[in-house]
């Protein structure tokens, strides 16, 4: 059986007969060993994904009652912590955390027997949309190797992509597991705020993040959110999903359903002239799916890149303040040391990336720059939510290309941050207002990818599932050239 | 003018802000009452305390303050060693009111001191020091407090006195303690900063105080400062200064720590929390008897005297204790042996805790004595074997024979063994009858104190007239 399977597929496969988790587990470790010490996905590979496999075949065999995923290899990005083994988060202040806790999603996936794969690289506490802000180096796109594999989740995207897992876990900030998705061909999905737990995932911006699946395939993904989603006690912004399936009917189509395109994201400058061709062709798709299509300007999306950014950096340097050498840093000799001074060799440890935004986050929200900056940020937030609400009550999606550009080379963005700040242009209008957003393959354009974004109104996962669902089946993706 | 921040940690919750941890964390030695949520771990996401708000709730209410419709957390961003996250999740007015009280008041003496804002926080960790804090070598941290429920009690600048402020704070801990959220005994459970200004000029603020007795201290030191330094025409800077326990003096803390900007930023963590009037409403009819409708109760109902039912109703242990023992009926002389008696044997905290007396042993007692059998005197001894043993009324009285001597035969012997040592001070009874008092005395000696003074005069008098 081939390792690009889809999830569905694997199961029943697996539950057939034709092939054991082990089996599968251990092709999938050849797959790694093979092609992973150039694509550099993972940064730690876990040493028991066979002995767990072979549990569940036990299970199986003894015709116990086995979980939803039947030994179904994923991969964790490296943010999110798994416990007993490393979570560093792609930094040197981190290099040697021991997490002595699940988080939530973790532990809904093992109890569902899934086989946790490896941890996936990242940029820097996912600051970062190449995975070039790694400390430990970046991945690379398995459609280029000279090509960045978009970020933050690069890591996992690529594993998804490169066949080195089934599905992954992502967070997603800004865009973080809808861009590598577009740019490694996969599908990536960045939930409703608070439909998944954040327990246990490393905070970088907590008031606009979450944890999000990625997959080859859209069902895949609608399956690793049924089983990830809904209220926790350990996370006080969590909702209920009703218990939702949102596989089932996933095939509904989107007959009748209206659209619209958001004008700000889908043509002029900025907006690569491939992208916005193959964007263009996909909303004839949507129209030929029997959809209504319409555009739609929202005039706040020009100034979402800033807001994000002021928003985030204030957050990031709260929440990353605890990184101080007192417990995480230096192993140093203390002596001679006033605390404060400690602080600033810890800092250290961190990036280049890390520290612009740390440094940012000290200024935004300081006395005398809060109202200039942090309280105007969250002026625009409060308003870009009404006009997205407003949207909605007249359309069913708001779609756009995911990115505005192709994947680009290594090192070609490094040295500009605001021409990266702006690839996050479509992606962060989602995480402001706390919508659902998913990145869906489209096309290839010289051996790049490019994928399509479609948002939905507040937990409605179920129809956004079905609309990339239909989007998916009108498209047609080579194999990864592996 | 004097304001103060008290802070008060609401020891009878169950478990920390934030996650499960014992609120309580006294009996734990170092770095044991902890979990990945209040050390901070990466990762971890506060799960606020519920009971937490609600008692906080009911703190704003006795201190007669607003509550808001919704409430909200902020991050405040320092940096400190027994700080986990470098930001403590606390409360203010940054958006609105969104603490969990303001504007609220309690009279003192007729004067009304308004409390500005009330807000629920997490208490730091400890830092235990070598030596001296200034010069220490060596700093320890504990965690075992870190993310202790917090309520922080600002009032505005309108103490006239040190002593007000002693005084508020004493009815301010009897009003934690009768609302059942804090034990304001314990070590380190409350504690205050005060700003002190003279004359509408700048304001110090005071850190540091390790008791309220220090307090008044303090806030007596800082006000001669601040005068002598006006008469001398020197000018009063704003500042931060530290109460020198030591040398007993306010000292200037280094300049920084006045300065700091605290960044405060929304803790998106916890999201706003709706205090919806029903359930205010039922906070508030829940809440125990307040200690000024107590006295009163006391004074009305029982015709207790206005003095003891003071002192009875400001403190939760012994009107606990009085409500339990008492039936109406015997309500006075409870709390007469309570206030007189019971009160000058337990009065430390150790005490109350090692004591082992009952609401039933006062009942039991009470009704001895109103009914003759036993006298004060021996009350009060028994009262002592209680607090120290636990055994009944019943099983003291028969053991040490502690029931009132009233039979006239046996009480006429030890009589008649007095009149024959003391033969001189007999002939000077007969002489004055007043000097009587001292045969009496020497019977009660004898007696331990069980014979009835009533009886013994009586049968003295026909002895000796006869």
């Amino acid at each position: 059986m081939s390792l690009a399977v889809s999830a569905i597929e694997y199961i029943d496969n697996v539950k057939n007969g034709n092939i054991t988790a082990e089996e599968f587990t251990a092709k999938t470790l050849e797959q790694i060993s093979k092609h992973d010490s150039s694509l550099h996905a993972y940064l730690l590979v876990n040493d028991n994904a066979l002995e767990q496999a072979r549990l569940v075949d036990k299970k199986i065999k003894a015709k116990e009652k086995v979980g939803a995923f039947y030994g179904m290899p994923i991969s964790i990005k490296d943010n999110i912590c798994v416990k007993g083994g490393k979570t560093t988060c792609a930094s040197k202040m981190l290099q040697n955390f021991v997490a002595p806790y699940d988080a939530t999603v973790v532990s809904n996936l093992k109890s569902e027997d899934a086989v946790l794969i490896g941890k996936t690289n990242l940029d820097e506490f996912a600051m970062g949309v190449t995975t070039e802000f790694s400390a430990f180096g970046p991945s690379r796109n398995p459609w280029n190797p000279d090509y960045v594999p978009g970020g933050s989740s690069g890591g996992s995207a690529v594993s998804v992509s490169a066949l080195e897992c089934v599905a992954s876990l992502g967070s997603d900030t800004g865009g973080s597991v809808r861009n590598p998705a577009s740019f490694c061909s996969v599908v990536g999905l960045k939930p409703t705020y608070g439909l998944v737990s954040r327990y246990g995932l490393v905070s970088y911006a907590n008031s606009i993040e979450q944890i999000g699946p990625l997959g080859r395939r859209v069902e895949d993904v609608a399956l690793v959110l049924n089983h990830i989603s809904g209220k926790d006690v350990n996370d006080n912004t969590t909702v209920e999903n009703h218990n939702t399936d949102y596989l089932s009917e996933i095939d509904a189509g989107i007959k009748g359903k209206k659209i619209g395109i958001i004008s700000e994201m889908s043509k002029g400058e900025g907006l690569d002239k491939n992208v916005e061709n193959a964007f263009w062709k996909s909303v004839s798709v949507f129209e030929g799916l029997g959809a209504k299509v319409e555009e739609i300007s929202l005039d706040l999306v020009k100034f979402t890149v800033a807001t994000y950014y002021v928003l985030t950096t204030a957050e990031a340097g709260s929440n990353l303040s605890r990184y101080d050498n007192l417990r995480y840093g230096y192993d140093m000799d203390v002596e001679g040391y006033e605390f404060k001074s400690y602080i600033s060799k810890a800092r250290k440890n961190f990036g280049r990336e890390v520290t612009r935004r740390m440094i940012l986050g000290g200024f935004v929200p300081s006395a005398g720059f809060a109202g200039k900056y942090l309280l105007k940020a969250l002026k625009v937030k409060s308003k870009l939510k009404k006009e997205i609400s407003k949207a909605f009550s007249k359309f069913d999606f708001l779609i756009s290309p995911t990115v505005p550009i192709l994947p680009f080379k290594f090192g070609e963005k490094m040295r500009d941050p605001l021409a990266m700040y702006l690839a996050d242009i479509n992606t962060v209008t989602a995480n402001l207002t706390g919508i659902p957003a998913i990145s869906v393959p489209f096309e290839i354009h010289n051996g790049l990818p490019i994928g399509v974004q479609i948002h939905a109104n507040t937990l409605q996962e179920k129809h956004l599932l079905q609309a990339a669902y239909s989007l998916q089946s009108m498209t047609k993706i080579p194999r990864v050239p592996l | 003018m004097i304001g103060l921040e008290i802070h008060c940690q609401l020891t009878r919750l169950e478990s920390k802000l934030f996650c499960s941890c014992k609120a309580d964390y006294r009996e734990f030695s170092t770095n044991i009452n902890i979990c990945p949520v209040c050390i901070g771990l990466p990762g971890t996401l506060p799960r606020l305390n519920q009971k937490a708000v609600e008692k906080a709730t009911t703190i704003a209410l006795a201190l007669n303050c607003q509550t808001p419709k919704k409430i909200a957390f902020f991050r405040k961003n320092y940096f400190y060693p027994d700080l986990p996250k470098n930001f403590q999740i606390t409360q203010l007015n940054l958006y609105g009111p969104t603490s969990i009280g303001e504007k609220g008041k309690i009279s003192i003496e007729g004067k009304d001191i308004r409390i500005r804002r009330i807000q629920l926080e997490e208490d730091p960790g400890r830092l235990i020091y070598e030596g001296v804090s200034e010069r220490t070598q060596i700093t320890l941290v504990d965690y075992n407090r870190a993310g202790t429920p917090l309520v922080e009690i600002v009032t505005e600048p309108d103490f006239d006195s040190p002593r007000q402020v002693r005084l508020f704070l004493g009815i301010l801990s009897d009003l934690l303690e009768n609302l059942g959220v804090s034990d304001p005994t314990l070590e380190g459970a409350m504690r205050a900063d005060a700003n002190v200004s003279i004359d509408g000029g700048p304001r110090v603020e005071i850190k540091n105080i390790g008791s309220f007795y220090d307090l008044e201290k303090a806030i007596h030191f800082e006000l001669t400062r601040q005068e002598s330094l006006k008469s001398r025409d020197i000018a009063i800077s704003q500042e931060t200064r530290h109460w020198d326990d030591k040398r007993k003096i306010t000292i200037a803390s280094r300049s920084k720590e006045e300065d700091e900007d605290y960044r405060y930023i929304l803790e998106g963590d916890i999201p706003w929390v709706v205090l919806d009037s029903q359930s205010v409403e039922k906070w508030r009819r829940n809440m125990p008897e307040g200690i000024s409708s107590k006295k009163e109760r006391y004074v009305r109902d029982y015709g207790i005297p206005t003095q003891v039912a003071d002192v009875l109703s400001s403190d939760k242990y012994y009107s606990d204790l009085f409500e339990q023992a008492h039936n109406k009926s015997n309500a006075k002389e409870i709390a007469n042996i309570i206030t007189t008696d019971l009160m000058g044997l337990i009065d430390t905290r150790e005490k109350r805790e090692q004591s082992k007396i009952t609401s039933k042993h006062l009942a039991d007692l009470v009704e001895l004595v109103n009914s003759g059998k036993v006298t004060r005197t021996s009350a009060k001894n028994a009262l002592q074997e209680i607090v120290k043993t636990g055994k009944s009324v019943s099983e003291i009285v028969s053991q040490t024979g502690l029931g009132k001597i009233s039979d006239e035969v046996e009480l006429g012997k030890i009589i008649d063994e007095v009149i024959k040592e003391e033969t001189s001070a007999v002939q000077q009874a007969k002489d004055n009858p007043q000097t009587i008092n001292y045969l009496v005395g020497k019977v009660m000696q004898k007696t331990k104190g069980n014979a009835d003074p009533a009886t013994t005069l009586r049968i003295f008098k026909d002895k000796i007239s006869s």
